[in-house]
């Protein structure tokens, strides 16, 4: 466990005479008094994650308070799924992450399917988690990029960037889309796998691995990283219920806590996964955790591609979704996306329209009150690198 | 789980509870019990997790669905805890003390519902709306069709060609009607 005490970040006994004095926990920023300055990282910015923005007070290029800003993006998701019926959800919800729009598919279909109590046939759950999986490559790969981008490392973003290239190619053959793919729909999914996708989907496996090999050499055993990341925004065991941290945010403080092992859906139940944690708590563990869990999916993916069934049907029958009646209900479905857990909320009320969808997104407590706490103390330069390490997303924060 | 809501109905009056999955249970309490049941399953039941405190609006009964869903690590069990607010004078206890991320559950739903969290740290901040006058958004009521329309003034739209008409003028111009062509033509 990282000694906090310890760390060059969290030092408060140090001098503090340049730092605003603090009033009811508050700092009180005076900005005519010359100390401070009032800077705006975002939302146009190639240091912040997506269409958000940061308003920094900063002494010197320390940041001394931290404030985030959201709505550049909001296009009111929820209310536009209360004035659609079911099945015209589908388009919508996969808009709510770009890197990773599946899980919004899942756990929407399976919101729907608990409610209207649909069986899902077996094939059509392994071709579900193969789809979750591999969106979850595609996701690890572009915030890979994004670390060693925001440390000023350009190399390794193109090489990720272009690697996803080839996984979305897949994903084109699987779905018939590159970014959106809406390939779950209530009752099972859409298509089933193209002649020859196995194949190609092990030779790219061998593909990123071997890319990835390149990517540890030069990232994780760089002197400079290495240095700029430890005791980079500590996240202590006990912030993590405070602060509603989850996913790997969460298990690089030790919380062991991954949706795939603690509540089994789809067929993750059937398949080789262990917990991966770490107690670094600072962003160079939650580099490793993250990096290892790349090649955990890496490889549950090889071992969903062995277990396919060959036969079987894709999807249950289902009533005219044009029409379709939900009964009344409510219930909660979530599922792990490489942020963490990822939920929808679904309220239907009896008729053809939910009466109410909400989608819990894993950025929302990570980009909001937990980055601004760590945001102060750090150097303005860090702060890019701070932000993508907690994998914030900010479409899932508006909705 | 039956031992759980045992427990809970010797401490406050359960008006409801119900099962939707084997690791999803509802239970429905009364407005002013609340903060004493979340605090007891917080400290006492291991429902250490906040995954999320969102509305739904029942406008027939006149009334706010609050839903407080909790998370157990250790029996990997998710409730969700359900109370009914008044719609005219929506207010509710602040839940910041128990768990410090809730504020932000707080403002959005400040912002979108219209329901008022006395005492919630920066609650009257806009969250995603700047400068927004209407009622709020998400309650049943506002209808987004009219907003749009007397908000975004009405273009007026394309206007169409015919085609045939438009390649010759646009290929010819004035060309076509000259006397060469005709007499050509002839």
């Amino acid at each position: 466990m990282t000694d906090i005490s310890k760390s060059k970040y969290r030092n408060f006994d140090s001098d503090r005479s340049k730092y605003p004095v603090m009033e009811n926990g508050k700092p009180v920023i005076d900005l005519d008094s010359h100390r401070f300055t009032k800077i705006w990282q975002g939302p146009q910015h190639p240091g912040v994650t997506g269409n958000m923005s940061v308003e920094l007070i900063v002494s010197g290029d320390e940041i001394v308070d931290a404030k985030t800003h959201v709505g550049y993006l909001h296009r009111s998701f929820e209310k536009l799924m209360e004035r659609r019926k079911y099945i015209q959800c589908f388009p919508i919800v996969c808009r709510i992450c770009v890197p990773e729009p599946d899980t919004n598919e899942y756990c929407v279909s399976a919101a729907m399917e608990d409610l209207a109590g649909i069986t899902v046939p077996e094939k059509a759950q392994w071709l579900r988690t193969l789809n979750l999986e591999m969106s979850r490559v595609g996701s690890f790969l572009m915030w890979l990029g994004g670390q060693a981008n925001s440390l000023g490392m350009g190399a390794i973003g193109q090489w990720t960037i272009g690697m996803r290239d080839f996984w979305l190619d897949l994903f084109e053959e699987m779905t018939g889309g590159r970014v959106y793919h809406m390939y779950m729909i209530p009752g099972g999914v859409r298509k089933d796998l193209p002649d020859g996708f196995k194949g190609r989907a092990r030779k790219l496996i061998i593909r990123t691995r071997r890319l990835l090999q390149d990517v540890e050499n030069t990232f994780f055993y760089n002197t400079i990283i290495k240095s700029r990341l430890h005791d980079l925004g500590i996240i202590t065991p006990d912030m993590v219920d405070e602060y509603g941290i989850v996913g790997p945010n969460a298990r690089a403080s030790g919380k062991g806590y991954d949706i795939r092992i603690n509540n089994p859906y789809v067929k993750y139940d059937e398949l080789d996964l262990k917990m991966i944690t770490s107690t670094g708590s600072d962003a160079f563990a939650r580099a490793e955790v993250r990096y290892r869990e790349l090649h955990q999916s890496l490889d549950l993916i090889s071992q969903i591609l062995d277990r396919i069934p060959e036969e079987g049907n894709i999807q249950a029958k289902l009533p005219n979704v044009l029409h379709w009646k939900i009964p009344a209900g409510q219930t909660y479905v979530k599922a792990e996306s490489t942020r963490g857990e990822h939920g929808f909320y679904m309220v239907s009320d009896g008729s053809e329209y939910p009466r109410r969808v909400f989608a819990r997104g894993a950025s929302y407590t990570h980009a909001i009150t937990l980055l601004e706490t760590l945001a102060v103390n750090i150097s303005i330069s860090d702060l890019a690198a701070l932000m993508v390490s907690l994998h914030t997303c900010p479409p899932e924060i508006e909705r | 789980m039956d031992q759980l809501f045992n427990r809970i109905s010797r401490m406050i009056k359960l008006e409801g509870s119900t099962k939707q999955r084997d690791d999803l249970y509802f239970i429905t309490v009364r407005k002013e019990q609340l903060e004493l049941l979340l605090s007891h399953l917080k400290n006492y039941e291991g429902f250490t997790h906040l995954a999320f405190l969102q509305a739904v609006d029942y406008i027939e009964n006149n009334e706010f669905q609050l839903t407080y869903m909790l998370y157990n690590y250790d029996n990997r069990v998710n409730l969700g805890i359900k109370v009914f607010i008044d719609r005219d004078k929506s207010e509710m206890t602040s839940i910041h003390k128990l768990w410090p991320h809730a504020w932000q559950y707080q403002r959005e739903l400040h912002e979108l519902f219209g329901i008022d969290f006395p005492g919630s740290p920066r609650v009257h901040e806009s969250f995603v709306l700047e400068g927004w006058e209407e009622i709020p958004p998400m309650r049943r009521d506002f209808d987004t069709k009219a907003y749009t329309e007397r908000t975004f003034y009405p273009r007026p739209g394309r206007f169409t060609k015919d085609p045939k008409e438009y390649m010759k003028e646009k290929l010819y111009g004035n060309f076509a009607e000259s006397p060469e062509i005709r007499k050509n033509n002839d």
